[in-house]
């Protein structure tokens, strides 16, 4: 593989998150390379999740520091997090019910959508081109997650396998620069997996995205993953390569687990 | 077996989003339009036009302003009638007090005015959802009826609050015949909702659609939920505006505030629920099922059972048949008539084979 791994991407720097009296996360570091994919385990309400919103500007962290590209990160809103490159799948399913699979996807594509309202209700000129020009690149989604023949459906009648590949199509869509995967094999059987990790290496391979995933399947996370950061009742227990997480004791007794 | 889109291929994405990709339904519709725009001002009496063409043409582009904010962005709205009586006595203010100002611009004006109250009215959306924002709207449609009675200003000062419309003269003719009314109606409407359909399908409305299904997901795709949640009220309100400008100047003529109560309100979201909630030809259909209803029911009671049972009776059962088809629509299709036509327009592609 061509692919290299570049600088620090995202540096995260003592975060804590409490809601209320609870702590979500306690003084978590960790960093993200350019280009890697990197892997957050942990076991349930371990945090996740909340790390991946607190790095999307979901949730606002009260101690800590976060580093972008190299520059200290002021709070941040979703939307900026997006406008920045940061796209993200979510653990269940966040697409659009009511629209069909091309309209989610399209709406990935709103950043770049530069016509408003008045425009669109005039519809010929400026932003029939602009529509059919985010179309072109949409279909490009749509060929390279091989779901041409359900573009025209809404995602309600969808299986669940192929809502998850649609919501990854959404989040492509927008060509981040930095992709959130959370939990995207969950309840998928095995070939369904299988189409998933392609894809996500192939993402990460051809347009050399940065991946952070999180998920349970540790055959999976040991296979693809360039690092691994496990995360226990909101505190990092371990952060390295698969080989060496897997063989750390303090991981193993977490997470893990011993054969018997 | 008419109804086949085999043969018709597309070969650019354009033709693939056009609004209507059917020739069938492309031919229908114009057939439609043709009606309703030539044949009818010049076939149906007065008393179609005046009493149910006009006012069916109203509510429909009423009922697509309601659709925009609350079967396209979520936001469910109780003050639409409140939008209409902002659009109605706006128009009337403008004309009556700028000179030579020409009807057109005064329509537009009073829609502005309406999407401007909309947004204030709408700020609370920010904050509260479902059933709270419907409270909170209600809030604007006691509100706004209040002031208008309130401030001699609005009616200038008529002793009643009743004002009377101006006539309506575009390029010094004046439409003042039921047939001229309602073209005039017509055109206004069937443009407004050519608009609105654009609006839908391109990615103003996709961003109210991702506000209405997932929220937090239209966030981290990028959409601003403030910007995208007061746009749904402004255009909405602007619709709901020169709907009641219109409502005024081209169907009664005469319009006190407290014709535009919560009676109106729910009439409208009545309309939307049993057209098609998120729909434009929804708003159309249930526009014209609420309208005609009443009418129909007037006319069929008393030829089935004669005048034993009275007119005080055949108004409740109005309201009876109204209450039992909300409820019949919300239980079996909460997607409205539009969606009826939608599945039998499925069916009737595969017709007579089953699969």
């Amino acid at each position: 593989m061509a692919r290299q791994i570049g600088d620090v991407i995202v540096d995260l720097q003592n975060i804590s998150l409490r809601f209320g009296g609870v702590k979500a996360l306690t003084d978590i570091s960790f960093n993200v390379r350019e280009h890697e994919i990197r892997s957050i385990i942990g076991p349930n309400g371990a945090g996740k999740s909340s790390m991946l919103n607190v790095i999307n500007g979901v949730y606002h962290p009260q101690e800590g520091q976060i580093f972008f590209k190299g520059a200290l990160r002021k709070k941040m809103e979703p939307h900026e997090a997006a406008e920045q490159g940061i796209a993200r799948t979510f653990q269940n399913i966040a697409l659009f019910k009511g629209m069909t699979v091309l309209d989610n996807i399209m709406t990935g594509r709103n950043l770049k959508m530069k016509c408003n309202f008045l425009q669109h209700a005039l519809y010929w000129g400026a932003a029939q081109k602009e529509e059919i020009a985010h179309r072109i690149k949409v279909e490009e989604v749509i060929e390279f997650l091989e779901i041409q023949d359900i573009r025209k459906t809404p995602v309600g009648r969808l299986p669940y396998g192929l809502q998850k590949r649609v919501e990854l199509a959404r989040a492509l869509a927008a060509e981040p620069h930095i992709l959130l995967l959370d939990e995207p094999m969950a309840g998928m059987n095995v070939e369904e997996k299988q189409d998933m990790c392609r894809f996500i290496l192939d993402v990460n391979d051809h347009y050399g995205t940065t991946i952070v995933l999180i998920e349970h399947d540790m055959g999976v996370v040991m296979d693809i993953s360039d690092r691994v950061v496990v995360l226990d009742y909101g505190k990092k227990i371990g952060d390295g390569e698969p080989d060496e997480v897997k063989n750390n004791p303090e991981v193993i007794k977490a997470y893990l687990g011993t054969a018997h | 077996m008419l109804y086949r889109e085999a043969g018709q291929f597309k070969a650019s994405y354009a033709e693939d989003s056009q609004i209507f990709p059917i020739r069938q339904d492309k031919i229908g519709f114009w057939v439609l339009m043709l009606v309703f725009g030539l044949a009818v001002p010049l076939l149906a009496n007065q008393y179609w036009l005046k009493a149910i063409l006009i006012p069916v043409l109203i509510f429909s582009l009423a009922a697509i302003g309601l659709n925009i904010l609350t079967g396209y962005a979520g936001q469910l709205s109780l003050g639409s009638a409140a939008f209409m009586a902002v659009g109605a006595f706006a128009a009337y203010n403008f004309i009556l007090r700028i000179e030579g100002m020409p009807f057109l611009v005064a329509l537009v004006l009073a829609g502005v005015t309406a999407a401007l109250v909309g947004i204030l009215f709408g700020l609370p959306s920010l904050r509260i959802k479902g059933f709270y924002l419907a409270v909170a709207t209600l809030a604007a449609q006691f509100f706004i009826v209040w002031a208008l009675v309130k401030f001699p200003w609005f009616s200038n000062n008529s002793s009643s609050g009743v004002v009377t419309a101006q006539d309506v003269t575009i390029l010094g003719y004046t439409f003042a015949t039921p047939e001229a009314k309602y073209i005039l109606t017509f055109l206004i409407v069937a443009f407004m909702a050519l608009l609105a359909k654009n609006m839908v399908r391109s990615s103003t409305g996709r961003a109210w659609m991702a506000v209405r299904d997932m929220d937090v997901a239209a966030q981290v795709i990028g959409f601003r939920l403030m910007r995208t949640k007061l746009l749904a009220f402004a255009v909405s309100s602007f619709y709901c505006g020169v709907a009641g400008a219109l409502y005024a100047y081209t169907y009664i003529g005469t319009v006190e505030p407290e014709g535009f109560n919560l009676d109106l309100s729910f009439k409208i979201l009545f309309m939307i629920i049993i057209g098609g909630v998120g729909s434009i030809m929804g708003s159309f259909l249930g526009a014209a099922f609420i309208v005609l209803l009443p009418i129909f029911l007037d006319n069929f009671i008393p030829m089935i059972f004669g005048d034993a049972l009275g007119a005080g009776f055949v108004s409740n059962f109005q309201l009876i048949v109204f209450g039992g088809l909300i409820i019949f629509f919300l239980i079996v299709e909460p997607h409205g008539l539009a969606r009826l036509w939608q599945i039998a327009k499925e069916k009737l592609r595969l017709w007579p084979f089953p699969h």
